[in-house]
C-alpha cells in the first residue's frame, strides 16, 4: 500500500509525516507527533475524547482519516496554555472541580473552546447541547457547565477590556 | 480500532473525481465527511480498495434558492444547513432535522449528501427527501441523472447510485406559501439515532382541506419510507386530531420495526403512530400560522 506524504499544523508548528491512509487523525497526533493530551475513548465517534479543532472546527479526531487533514491546522489540549498560564477554560475546569478522572476533559476543553468562539455567552441549555457529543462519566455535567460558564465569562471580560479602554481614550 | 488497507486519492475538480470513480468502478468508495463511513471501514463492514475524498471539490457546498427548488450541494454540512437563515425562514422541516442530528462535532463535518448516499436506515435525511418529494442529483462522466427521492432509497445501504457516480446534489421543491413542514424525532438521549423520526410536509388549501401531504419515517424499517398510508389518509381532510390519528395509525401499519437496544418492535410501532400525530400536529399548526400572518 502506498503511503502519502503529509504537513499538518499543529498548535502553529508545522509536522511532517508519511502514512498509510487508513492511519486515524488521533494516531497522527498521539504515536507521530508524540501529543498524547488527546484520548482515545469509545473509538466510534461516539464519547469526544478525542475530540481537537480542525481549521477552526471542532472534530472527533477518531473520525478523520490523517491523510484528510493534509494542509490543515489543528489545535489539540497541548495548544492551549500560554507557557505556564492556563487556558482560562483549563483553569476554570480546575477551580469548579469539571473533571474527577480526566479522561473527557481535553475533548470537552476542545469542544468548549469552539462553543464559546461561536456563542461568547450561552445558556446553560446551550452549554448542554455544545458538549452533548462529548461524555463524561464522573462528574454528571454539573462542575463541567459550572466550569464553562465560569471561562465564558472571563473570556467576555478579556475581549471587553481592550474595546473599553479603546473607548474611553 | 484500525481500518484495513486501502488506497487514497483526492481530485481537484469533479471531473477528476468521475474520472477515478469510471477508471475504479466497484472497488472505490467516496468519503464526504466521514462520520459514516469511518466507523464501517474500522469496523471492517466496508473494504473499500480506493477511497476517493472529495474534501477539495469546488462547489459542492453552495445552497442556492432557484426558481422551482432549493439546490443543496452535497457536501454541505448538517451545521451548514441548519445555520442557514435562508432554510430556516422557509423549510422548517429541513432546519429541524439538521439541527438534530448527531451531536455538534458529527454536524460540524457530516454532509447531507454523505448521510443520503450511506442510506443508514435510521437517518434523519433520507426521510426528510421522501416528505418533501426531493430530487437527487447523480453525475457520472456519462452525464447527469435525476433521480426522485422516492426511487433512491432502496434497501438498508442500499440507494440508486451507480458505482461511477457521484451525488452532487438536492434539490427540495420550493413550498407553495400554503405548505409546510415538521421534523418529529423520538430519541433515547441527546445525540442519538432515532428510535423513531417522522418527516412531514404539509400543503392546506384555500378550503381550509389539506391539498397535499408528504410524510416519511426512518428507523422502523429496512430503510426510511415514504408513508403512503397515511399520506392517503390526510388528502383532501380537514384537519384534525380524528384525521392525524388515522395518518398516525397507517403510518404504523406501514412500518416494519425490529426489536434492538432501542426497545422492542411493537413499542417502536406504537411510537411510529404518536410521533407521526405529533409531527402533523406541529406542521399544522405551522401552516395555519403562515396563513393568519398574510
Amino acid at each position: 500500500m502506498s503511503t502519502h506524504h503529509i504537513s499538518v499544523t499543529v498548535n502553529g508548528e508545522a509536522h511532517e509525516a508519511d502514512v498509510e491512509p487508513r492511519l486515524l487523525l488521533v494516531h497522527l497526533l498521539r504515536e507521530n507527533f508524540g501529543l498524547t493530551g488527546t484520548h482515545i475513548g469509545c473509538d466510534t465517534s461516539n464519547c469526544g475524547a478525542c475530540t481537537v479543532v480542525v481549521d477552526g472546527v471542532s472534530a472527533k479526531s477518531c473520525t478523520m482519516l490523517a491523510v484528510s487533514a493534509n494542509g490543515s491546522s489543528v489545535k489539540t489540549i497541548e495548544g492551549m496554555a500560554t507557557g505556564a498560564t492556563l487556558h482560562p477554560l483549563q483553569q476554570a475546569f480546575w477551580d469548579q472541580h469539571g473533571l474527577q478522572c480526566g479522561f473527557c476533559t481535553p475533548g470537552m476543553i476542545m469542544q468548549a473552546s469552539t462553543m464559546l468562539e461561536d456563542n461568547p455567552d450561552p445558556n446553560e441549555d446551550e452549554i448542554r447541547l455544545g458538549i452533548s457529543g462529548n461524555l463524561c462519566r464522573c462528574t454528571g455535567y454539573v462542575n463541567i457547565v459550572k466550569a464553562i460558564q465560569q471561562a465564558a465569562g472571563e473570556l467576555r471580560t478579556a475581549q471587553d477590556a481592550p474595546a473599553e479602554q479603546a473607548a474611553a481614550r | 480500532m484500525i481500518p484495513g488497507q486501502f488506497e487514497y486519492a483526492r481530485p481537484a475538480s469533479i471531473a477528476e473525481a468521475l474520472r477515478i470513480l469510471k477508471d475504479n468502478e466497484g472497488s472505490a468508495k467516496v468519503l464526504s465527511g466521514g462520520y459514516s463511513l469511518l466507523p464501517l471501514l474500522k469496523l471492517r463492514l466496508a473494504q473499500p480498495e480506493l477511497l476517493v475524498d472529495i474534501r477539495d471539490l469546488d462547489g459542492m457546498d453552495t445552497i442556492v434558492e432557484a426558481d422551482d427548488d432549493l439546490r443543496i450541494g452535497a457536501r454541505s454540512t448538517h451545521a451548514k444547513l441548519a445555520a442557514d437563515d435562508r432554510i430556516a425562514a422557509r423549510h422548517p422541516l429541513l432546519h429541524e432535522a439538521a439541527s438534530g442530528i448527531g451531536d455538534p462535532q458529527v454536524r460540524n463535518w457530516g454532509t447531507i449528501g454523505g448521510s443520503c448516499a450511506h442510506a443508514d436506515p435510521s437517518s434523519d435525511w433520507p426521510a426528510v427527501l421522501l416528505a418533501t418529494r426531493a430530487t437527487i442529483i447523480c453525475r457520472s462522466e456519462s452525464g447527469e441523472r435525476a433521480i426522485a427521492a422516492r426511487d433512491f432509497f432502496l434497501d438498508t445501504f442500499q440507494t440508486a447510485i451507480e458505482p461511477t457516480e457521484l451525488l452532487t446534489e438536492i434539490r427540495i421543491p420550493n413550498s407553495t406559501g400554503r405548505s409546510t413542514g415538521a421534523y418529529e424525532k423520538l430519541e433515547r438521549r441527546a445525540g442519538d439515532f432515532a428510535t423513531v423520526g417522522v418527516a412531514v410536509q404539509l400543503e392546506i388549501g384555500d378550503d381550509g382541506r389539506i391539498s397535499a401531504a408528504g410524510v416519511a419515517l426512518t428507523a422502523v424499517a429496512e430503510t426510511p419510507f415514504a408513508a403512503t398510508g397515511a399520506e392517503t389518509a390526510l388528502v383532501g381532510q380537514a384537519p384534525s386530531e380524528a384525521v392525524f390519528k388515522a395518518a398516525g395509525a397507517a403510518a404504523a401499519a406501514q412500518s416494519r420495526p425490529t426489536t434492538d437496544s432501542h426497545g422492542p418492535a411493537e413499542y417502536k410501532r406504537a411510537m411510529a403512530a404518536e410521533i407521526t400525530v405529533r409531527a402533523l400536529r406541529r406542521a399544522v399548526e405551522r401552516t395555519l400560522a403562515g396563513s393568519a400572518q398574510r
